[in-house]
């Protein structure tokens, strides 16, 4: 019987999707090896994280509320997520391979004298740990050899689980984040500032490349706004400044699997590949037909971005009337 | 000051890669680079020690010969003082043996900062920087695009999700590289031609003493994911319009 700790994701006191992501692997950890899963929330003023996980199914939601946990330092939250852990008996601790997961999980793992599995995209029949590996180009199956395992979760290899009802219990935990996050200090943070839905979230993806220079916005903007799409960039764009580095989508960037991609003159580097390939249909649009984009794409118009995206925005938008 | 800095060789990501029998790592005809996020990392070094002096740069590296060729060559050539390999079978070692065996070099070097890749582009694990910082006891700044050192402390900016993180780490502490941290250089020939006289040690893991080296995720098996198809060319917006919404019922 195993007990599954999931730390939660939030941002701005709201609950991020992305844990939901990864309650969807919890369910099927517990379903294969037995036993139940708790949430963790970690943070400050985090009290209607708590309740939106309320009808989840959670044996109990654990809230670690400290005003030096405002921030997710990492050695902070790592030590409060691993005396959690103990405290409540976990063997598995998981949370999404987001920045927050990456930068606190392995943590965690030393803590409890974890094995961790990274970014993993399915458990295995036989109860390994599916993880991309070579940007993807092949999957390792990995087990770990522990009694406690850390493992993050690739959000966009997982249906987010819907609620089963209940109501689980709200507990407090008495975290203790003093010493360990005492030599670092918060100093500032510079969000993005969008109304679009987040990258991770979104159901439809505008990607572009470097080829739209500073045109970026111009092409990709009005295209997104007709399909509430969220916006993403290869890297080259983003080295180039002609996107921020939240829109990076690849194997060092963010993975998105979402219903709908486009790909705007972008070349298709495994690197990039890396990021989307998941995607249920894959559109690429760019002006030379011998990129690697169009061996993944469902749709590949060969044409100029700068001509055809700015119709294609105006033939949706005629549609949707 | 001194820094210790990441020097790992990896399996070029653009070459064909073919599985073992045993089916737990890769075999053939493998071409090697340096981990481009170790190449971040060296440079953030040399940049680092520029700025100040009297700072003592140390290349590390784990596997064999080969592992030294890119210590030399990667770091050494491009102006880190010294180097250090430790002897290994690097295909056998996990992430947090990796960790453990970088906690014994800082044990033996007492570095002021530690240096690595985010992540290296085969295992893409992104875990060893913090598994470190955490065998340490010290704090971590990681995904760093920009550093700023100054009176024992360092100020890193950090790409995470939603835009960027500054954080002010009290030194010793370990920065992880991310792509956009700088332009690595390259090595000038006098540089490559000084790299072959600097100092160099081989360490085995034995001289580290570490509790015990045993592994605590193994990788059992390695598959082909299966892979995409390529679909169709579309001749116009309007014919692209019309799959969408009919064909993939998409829009």
């Amino acid at each position: 019987m195993s007990k599954v700790l999931i730390l939660a994701e939030h941002d701005k006191g709201a609950l991020k999707k992305v844990t939901l992501n990864t309650l969807a692997f919890a369910r099927q950890y517990v379903a294969k090896f037995g036993g139940s899963y708790d949430f963790a929330v970690v943070g400050h003023n985090v009290g209607g994280v708590a309740t939106a996980l309320q009808g989840y199914g959670a044996g109990a939601i654990h809230v670690a509320d400290h005003a030096d946990l405002a921030h997710p330092i990492a050695s902070a939250w790592g030590k409060v997520l691993a005396d959690l852990a103990k405290s409540i008996g976990a063997d598995v601790v998981t949370g999404p391979a987001s920045t927050t997961g990456k930068d606190v999980l392995p943590r965690t793992a030393v803590r409890l004298g974890a094995g961790m599995a990274s970014d993993i995209i399915a458990l295995t029949d036989s109860g390994a740990f599916a993880r991309p590996m070579w940007a993807g180009n092949l999957t390792g199956n990995v087990k770990i050899s522990t009694a406690n395992k850390v493992i993050s979760v690739r959000a966009s290899a997982f249906d987010a689980a819907e609620a089963t009802g209940g109501s689980s219990p709200i507990q407090a935990f008495a975290a203790d984040p003093a010493l360990a996050g005492s030599r670092v200090k918060f100093v500032s943070f510079d969000g993005v500032q969008s109304t679009r839905p987040d990258l991770a979230e979104a159901a439809v993806v505008v990607a572009g490349g470097r080829g739209l220079k500073d045109k970026f916005g111009a092409i990709t903007e009005p295209l997104a706004d007709v399909l509430s799409a969220a916006i993403g960039a290869s890297r080259a764009a983003v080295d180039d400044g002609f996107a921020p580095n939240d829109y990076q989508i690849g194997q060092t960037g963010k993975v998105v699997a979402p219903q709908l991609y486009f790909a705007i003159a972008i070349s298709g580097a495994v690197q990039h590949l890396a990021g989307m390939k998941n995607s249920k249909v894959i559109v690429a649009i760019n002006k030379n037909g011998d990129e690697p984009i169009f061996e993944v794409a469902d749709y590949g118009l060969v044409a100029d971005a700068f001509a055809v995206v700015p119709e294609l925005t105006s033939q949706i938008k005629a549609l949707r009337g | 000051m001194k820094i210790l800095v990441s020097a790992k060789r990896v399996s070029d990501p653009n070459a064909k890669l073919a599985i073992a029998k045993d089916g737990k790592w890769i075999e053939g005809e493998v071409e090697y680079i340096l981990n481009p996020f170790c190449e971040n990392a060296i440079e953030a070094a040399l940049q680092i020690a520029e700025a100040n002096d009297g700072t003592e740069t140390v290349a590390i590296g784990i596997g064999d010969d080969e592992t030294a060729r890119f210590i030399r060559q990667g770091a050494l050539a491009r102006g880190i003082d010294r180097g250090i390999l430790v002897s290994a079978e690097e295909e056998t070692i996990d992430s947090d043996l990796i960790a453990r065996i970088y906690a014994g070099v800082v044990h033996r070097e007492n570095p002021d900062i530690v240096l690595l890749g985010k992540q290296a582009i085969d295992g893409d694990s992104n875990q060893v920087g913090q598994l470190l910082a955490e065998y340490l006891g010290w704090p971590q700044a990681t995904f760093a695009s920009k550093i700023e050192v100054s009176d024992g402390k360092a100020v890193v900016t950090r790409e995470v999700d939603g835009g960027l993180e500054t954080l002010e780490v009290t030194l010793p502490a370990v920065i992880t590289a991310d792509l956009r941290l700088n332009e690595p250089r390259f090595a000038s020939l006098a540089g490559i031609m000084k790299a072959k006289k600097k100092p160099f040690d081989e360490l085995e893991i034995d001289d580290l003493d570490l509790e015990n080296t045993e592994t605590k995720v193994q990788v059992v098996g390695l598959v082909t994911p299966s892979g995409r198809k390529a679909g169709v060319l579309v001749k116009d917006v309007e014919e692209l319009v019309q799959k969408l919404r009919s064909e993939a019922r998409a829009i």
